[in-house]
């Protein structure tokens, strides 16, 4: 990134720390976390930080111009020293959904592909059109669909926490990742002082991973019909009984057709089923007990969006809700082949164009790098 | 510690302290060696680890958790804690291991009926109580089932490799897993095993007792049976050894485990026959899928593709990396020690 560019998203992203602390908040038992943050056109991140309170967090933010600031899921004795003298206690579990993993077919309406040689955006393409090179970086304007996909994943995910895993529905916490997705937390659930391995068998369990037939009710030999899940049953067979028999009517007619096809048929059932009724939460998230995640409050690097609290998921417009930034104008030389729209103002699409746009606005498409200051 | 009965002590002798129940039957160790018909006691003993040795479980005088009479219940005992004894006073590690996984599944069988027990509350509850001391998994009776937190149930079923132990392919409702009363044992097996292990490995050494010499060199005699490993002998990285560790205390490794040893050894040149006898103690072993399954990675059968060792990455993933400073950053098991040349 250029550097005049750099300069604009640190200024910005500063005055937001400057006029909406309220917004970002140390999380509690603050002295057990660790925290961390990353700077524009560095690679590296900066952590092992202990921080006592919001004054010293708003301090970091100000100081240091960060682009991400991160703080851990786990809690430390001594969040400070290197990672293998923290001495982990537990950690919450926090799940992280992302529309560019849901295999959304309105992904290609508005991914563009910009050649990391000579800079060409072109619409979603396999190699530059300009030069032909393979090293593109993909970037996303996630659409209203991308959005509501997640938010859907959110819910499956916390229907099988609160019914399954008898999750307090006050102890979850959901948040508009701050780009293309949505974090969940979960506190003092019964797994806080479960390990990585533990978590990860979770994760199959909430993704509807590794599933066998038998637990559905077909048998390898002699299989019979009582033993198939009904639809008032709890957990995963009835959610499969909703998903495979559709109606109660269908279900003795559906039985037979599986009885007929036979134990590796229904074997491939279940991996078709696992991708409709399992959550897409990204594994790796919820596996790792030493992550550190992005910090409620802060701005996300990649759109300059607030990684922002979600009162009423099913309300919640994120490019209402987390854009923050004033709307001072900015000019701008915009190649944003996408339309877009934020705080209910519509941009683009722009081809190699000057224009005058909120900053609000210019940020969004400089961090999605498609946009220079002019 | 629990207080217990005596026909509780006669199943789960491995809760009792050991000094303590001697006193309290008002007997000194140097007794059995002398007394011609407490020193039959000592032969019991020898018996009880030669059948824990040959991969047996020991058939107890306990008819249907009942002693056939008061006599038997001390007896039960007596060998049991006379058996250590004998294990410790030979060192023999391979013995003692077998041993204590011996005693794992004869406990397991009580456990198991107990908790099943429906005309007998108490007996019930002391395998609820048993399981949740030793083990931190609580467990509670629901209508017919068992039902633990999952929390609990991940930490035990994270050693399963079986589908069927994976929590999708349970009964979960309310934070709680659903088991079967051989389930709910099934699942500490192993813990049961290592804690068993444990108390053997942590209890005093004593000096030789007069009497006891016979059963002592008996053992030792006995455990260079299990000597016959020709393999172990060589320089392996550790993930290897303990791979192999693992086979030989019978405890169950891994696929993933399996496949990195095999493809470990077949790159350093062995057979595939050479290879086999390794997995013998493997406790679903079975000679012919084995040499299969090896044949298959050798490349001898199927698509002839002979598969390698994986990466020091991908085994860390799986958790089978045990690195020490000897690995030296290297990036795959083959690797270990050619540096240092």
């Amino acid at each position: 990134m250029k550097e005049i560019d750099t300069k604009f998203l640190e200024d910005s992203f500063k005055k937001y720390y400057f006029e909406h602390s309220e917004l970002i908040r140390v999380p509690e038992r603050t002295s057990e976390r660790e925290f961390g943050y990353q700077k524009f056109n560095y690679s590296g991140m900066t952590r092992h930080i202990s921080i006592k309170d919001d004054k010293e967090l708003h301090l970091m933010c100000m100081q240091n111009t960060p682009s991400d600031v991160y703080c851990s899921n786990a809690y430390y004795s001594f969040p400070n020293l290197a990672m293998n003298e923290k001495d982990w206690k537990e950690a919450d579990l926090i799940f992280d959904i992302d529309a560019k993993d849901l295999n959304l077919s309105c992904r290609e309406n508005h991914t563009v592909s910009i050649c990391n040689e000579c800079n060409e955006i072109s619409k979603n393409s396999e190699k530059c059109i300009k030069c032909n090179s393979t090293k593109l970086e993909k970037k996303s304007l996630p659409c209203k669909n991308c959005i509501d996909s997640s938010k859907t994943e959110v819910t499956k995910l916390s229907e099988i926490l609160i019914n399954d895993l008898q999750i307090d529905k006050e102890n979850i916490y959901v948040y508009f990742s701050g780009n293309e997705g949505f974090h969940v937390y979960v506190y003092n659930s019964q797994f806080q002082q479960i390990g990585s391995r533990e978590r990860s068998e979770l994760v199959d369990y909430i993704m509807f991973n590794g599933a066998i037939p038998e637990t559905f009710g077909m048998k390898k030999f002699k299989p019979n019909r009582a033993s198939f899940p009904d639809f008032d049953e709890n957990g995963w067979r009835g959610r499969f009984s909703k998903q495979v028999f559709g109606t109660k009517s269908k279900r003795s007619k559906i039985i037979s057709e599986l009885l007929t096809n036979g134990y590796s048929s229904f074997q491939k059932t279940l991996d078709d089923v696992s991708e409709k009724i399992g959550a897409k939460i990204d594994p790796n998230v919820t596996m790792d007990i030493h992550r550190i995640f992005r910090l409620p409050g802060s701005i996300n690097s990649k759109s300059g969006l607030t990684k922002i609290y979600c009162k009423d998921l099913t309300k919640f417009d994120p490019y209402v809700e987390a854009s923050f930034l004033d709307d001072d104008s900015v000019e701008i030389l915009a190649n944003c082949p996408i339309e877009f729209r934020l705080k209910n103002k519509k941009f683009g699409p722009y081809i190699n164009e000057k224009v005058s746009v909120p900053r609000f606005a210019a940020v969004y498409m400089i961090c999605k790098k498609l946009a220079t200051l002019a | 510690m629990l207080a217990l009965g005596q026909d509780e002590i006669a199943k789960y002798p491995f809760l009792a302290d050991a000094g303590q129940y001697l006193k309290d039957q008002g007997f000194s160790l140097e007794q059995f060696g002398v007394d011609p018909d407490l020193k039959q006691l000592v032969d019991k003993a020898f018996e009880r680890i030669k059948v824990a040795a040959d991969g047996k479980i020991y058939k107890s005088d306990l008819i249907e958790d009942q002693a056939s009479n008061q006599a038997a219940l001390p007896r039960e005992v007596f060998s049991f804690l006379l058996a250590i004894v004998l294990l410790k006073l030979s060192g023999m590690h391979t013995l003692i291991k077998r041993f204590a996984l011996a005693e794992a599944r004869r406990a397991e069988k009580y456990l198991e009926r107990d908790l099943a027990n429906i005309s007998d509350e108490s007996k019930k509850q002391l395998a609820i109580k048993i399981i949740d001391d030793l083990f931190s998994v609580k467990v509670e009776k629901l209508d017919d089932y068992f039902v633990i937190p999952v929390s609990d149930y991940l930490k035990h079923s994270i050693n399963f490799h079986e589908r069927e132990w994976k929590l999708i392919n349970r009964h979960v409702e309310n934070g709680q897993v659903f088991l079967s009363p051989h389930e709910t044992v099934r699942l500490i097996r192993k813990e049961l095993g290592t804690y068993i292990n444990s108390k053997i490995i942590n209890a005093k050494t004593p000096t030789m007792i007069p009497g006891f010499e016979d059963s002592v060199n008996k053992l030792l005699l006995l455990s260079k049976k299990f000597k016959t490993f020709t393999v172990t002998t060589g320089e392996y990285p550790p993930c290897i050894k303990h791979a192999i560790d693992i086979l030989e205390k019978g405890e169950n490794l891994p696929h993933s485990g399996r496949f990195m040893l095999a493809t470990f050894l077949l790159s350093k040149g062995q057979s595939v026959q050479q290879i086999a006898p390794l997995f013998k103690n493997a406790p679903d072993y079975n000679p012919r899928v084995t040499i299969y399954q090896l044949n298959h990675l050798a490349g001898a059968s199927g698509s002839g593709t002979q598969y390698s060792c994986p990466s020091c990455e991908k085994l860390k993933t799986q958790s089978l990396c045990f690195a020490t400073s000897e690995c030296d950053n290297i990036i795959n098991p083959l690797q270990f020690g050619k540096k240092k040349q």
